[in-house]
């Protein structure tokens, strides 16, 4: 039956090992395990490798296709040089925690059937909470509780939907279908909760933050982009997506102009990228499936590189604010550059992965002629440079001269940039390498000169915008209110309401149970014992003459005789 | 420490950061003049307009700055604003 070692399964003996190892064996485990796992996942060959009956269905825990070894790879790729980035400062518990994570995630990229693919989910989800709460923060604790009930819910919704399926159905695959009954909205609607889509983006940016330093790093990767490719295996072309995608391309960048933590300005702009990708599945068509598929590919080595220089920050001076850092680019020129480049890739800016992967997008969009959509994208194209292109970089590295001098990153830390850093430009000059993997025949040139010249005009104005409004910007110590004010306040505050109202009714009605049960009890006492304060004892407590006692039993018996005889 | 300009970071210095926006407007006037050797076809008649890219990417901008500003006023709260709340159960 086994072949063939399904590459989640190594990655989760390596999170294993990681447990019960210590010092440069676990080190080892560290590199090694990924590693594995990337040769494993290049090597799944195309359709259903192995399939175990379970109950009445065949489940398929291995298939292969293209665009599923590709989310496979970028996946265990991101364990790898995450792995590279966190060991030296990470616990272990997180690192092991975090391969699990990454185990699910790909779980999910090779599972032939809804029932694996759920069983994969809950575990990403699982894990993913663990990794939030090392953080280690009451923060971190409260935040991860939050973030796990959401996700357990959308596990649940998610669930519901794949009942309905099987039952109506009678089938486990997965394969493209739409939105049209129930089921199918109860199991779109549980993958977008992992996507933070609208209403309930606010998961995201509440919780990955929150996380460590190197936490934030995996947590960038995982979730959102296994919900796309859930998305390209069972929704492609439902064109509802392409409004929920252009909705949270530009929520990501309001809220993260408004927003002054340096990691939730870039959680942010991960609903911001990931809306580029919803829209374009909603799209549907092959060269937009392409490009959904090679913007998560490049989204997820830029974020995380993003993310690398804002934990190198964060590690390295504990602050988290726009308000407390700036000028570093002093003492930390390394952390600096990489941070610039991976802000320039999720711009796409030309010569970087961003270019090359975005405006097949906004291409696809053209071909469609789908004016509205190509116009919001081009705009939001000019808002994550406003956002991320700039406003990351030039709060944290430039700004002003907080005074603050910090060493730049421990070498592995470094390490681990440089290597993403120049993954991005390779990607940009070198566009061939990752459209080779993509799901369809790529028929595009990415570097025509209009096309150059219209992104160029586009983003370098945008960075006029910024500087010219750079006195709006001024970055206050505030968070931004989201909708899940409605759950964490509202909600909270009527069932705080609620608790105080039936907690008065229960007092009010316990105390007027007892007041009665005390009253009952004065008065057995004052006739039946001896009173304590009298001391004279009660009616049934004294002591009856014989006479009397005769007295009553000839009445009783005399009334007996009476009413025997009528 | 940054009295004078020959302590500080060069790249921090008045007199840098003065040529980096003659830099930046020259670069930023030479991507709208290329046009003129470049031909943009553009998709939809509109983009094909000249300097397309440069005023709609910064207006754009300037849209999206105003609408987050506003939206600010109706948003923001202090840090501590859901701390408060949260413990006292």
């Amino acid at each position: 039956m086994f072949e063939f070692v399904p590459p989640a399964l190594i990655l989760m003996l390596g999170g294993l090992l990681v447990a019960v190892t210590r010092g440069t064996v676990r080190t080892a485990v560290i590199m090694l395990a990924p590693l594995a796992t990337l040769w494993a996942a290049w090597n799944v060959p195309d359709g259903v490798v192995f399939d175990v009956a379970f109950l009445d269905y065949r489940i398929e825990p291995l298939e292969g296709s293209p665009v599923r070894r590709l989310f496979a790879l970028i996946f265990a790729l991101m364990a790898l040089v995450g792995g590279l980035y966190a060991y030296r400062q990470a616990k272990w518990w997180e690192i092991s925690a975090a391969f699990f994570y990454a185990a699910g995630a790909i779980g999910v990229c090779f599972s032939g059937d809804l029932i694996t693919l759920f069983l994969f989910w809950e575990l990403m989800a699982l894990f993913s909470t663990v990794v939030v709460w090392c953080g280690g923060t009451p923060a971190a604790r409260r935040a991860g509780i939050r973030y796990a009930i959401m996700h357990l819910l959308g596990g649940v919704i998610l669930k519901v939907g794949i009942e309905g399926v099987v039952v109506h159905t009678g089938s486990i695959d997965i394969q493209p279908m739409l939105a049209t009954n129930f089921d199918t909205w109860m199991i779109m609607i549980g993958i977008l909760i992992n996507a933070a889509a609208p209403p309930v983006s606010a998961w995201l940016a509440d919780s990955y933050p929150n996380s460590s330093a190197t936490g934030s790093v995996f947590l960038s990767a995982f979730t959102t982009k296994t919900a796309v490719l859930a998305l390209i295996l069972l929704f492609p072309g439902e064109s509802t997506l392409i409004g929920i995608g252009l909705f949270m391309v530009m929520y990501g960048i309001i809220y993260a102009l408004l927003e002054n933590d340096i990691r939730r300005i870039l959680a942010y702009s991960i609903v911001n990228q990931v809306g580029f990708m919803v829209c374009a599945i909603g799209i549907g068509t092959q060269m937009a499936l392409n490009g959904a598929a090679a913007h998560a590919f490049a989204h997820i080595i830029y974020k995380a590189l993003l993310f690398m220089s804002a934990g190198v920050v964060v590690y390295r001076t504990g602050m988290n604010r726009c308000t407390e850092v700036g000028g570093l680019f002093r003492t930390m020129p390394l952390t600096a550059i990489c941070g610039i480049i991976g802000a320039l890739a999720i711009s796409g800016f030309p010569l970087t992965s961003g270019f090359t992967t975005k405006t097949l997008i906004s291409q696809a969009a053209a071909n469609e002629s789908l004016m509205f959509v190509y116009m919001m994208l081009a705009a939001a194209s000019a808002g994550v440079f406003l956002h991320a292109g700039i406003k990351f970089p030039w709060f944290v590295f430039f700004q002003r001269d907080s005074g603050l001098r910090p060493k730049d990153a421990p070498w592995n830390m470094g390490a681990a940039m440089v290597i993403f850093a120049f993954l991005c430009i390779l990607l940009g000059v070198a566009p061939g390498l990752l459209y080779e993997y993509l799901p369809y025949p790529v028929d595009y040139e990415a570097y025509t000169p209009d096309k150059v010249l219209f992104y160029l005009q586009l983003l370098l104005f945008s960075g006029l915008a910024f500087f010219l409004l750079l006195p709006l910007m001024k970055r206050t110590e505030t968070i931004s209110l989201d909708t899940d004010w409605l759950w964490r306040v509202l909600l909270f505050g009527v069932g705080k309401t609620l608790y105080r109202v039936f907690s008065a009714i229960g007092r009010g009605i316990s105390g007027a149970t007892l007041g009665s049960l005390e009253r009952l009890k004065v008065f057995a006492y004052k006739h039946m014992c001896i009173h304590p304060d009298e001391g004279r004892p009660g009616v049934f407590a004294r002591a009856w003459p014989i006479g009397t006692t005769a007295l009553w039993i000839a009445v009783l018996l005399t009334s007996y005789v009476l009413v025997y005889y009528l | 420490m940054n009295d004078s300009d020959q302590q500080d970071h060069w790249l921090a210095r008045p007199a840098t950061i003065r040529l980096l926006w003659w830099v930046f407007g020259a670069v930023l006037a030479l991507t709208v003049l290329a046009q003129i050797f470049i031909s943009v076809k553009g998709y939809f008649g509109v983009d094909s307009v000249f300097g397309f890219g440069a005023w709609y990417g910064f207006l754009a901008c300037m849209a999206m700055v105003l609408v987050a500003k506003g939206l600010g006023v109706v948003l923001k709260r202090g840090e501590d604003y859901y701390e408060g709340g949260e413990d006292d159960v």
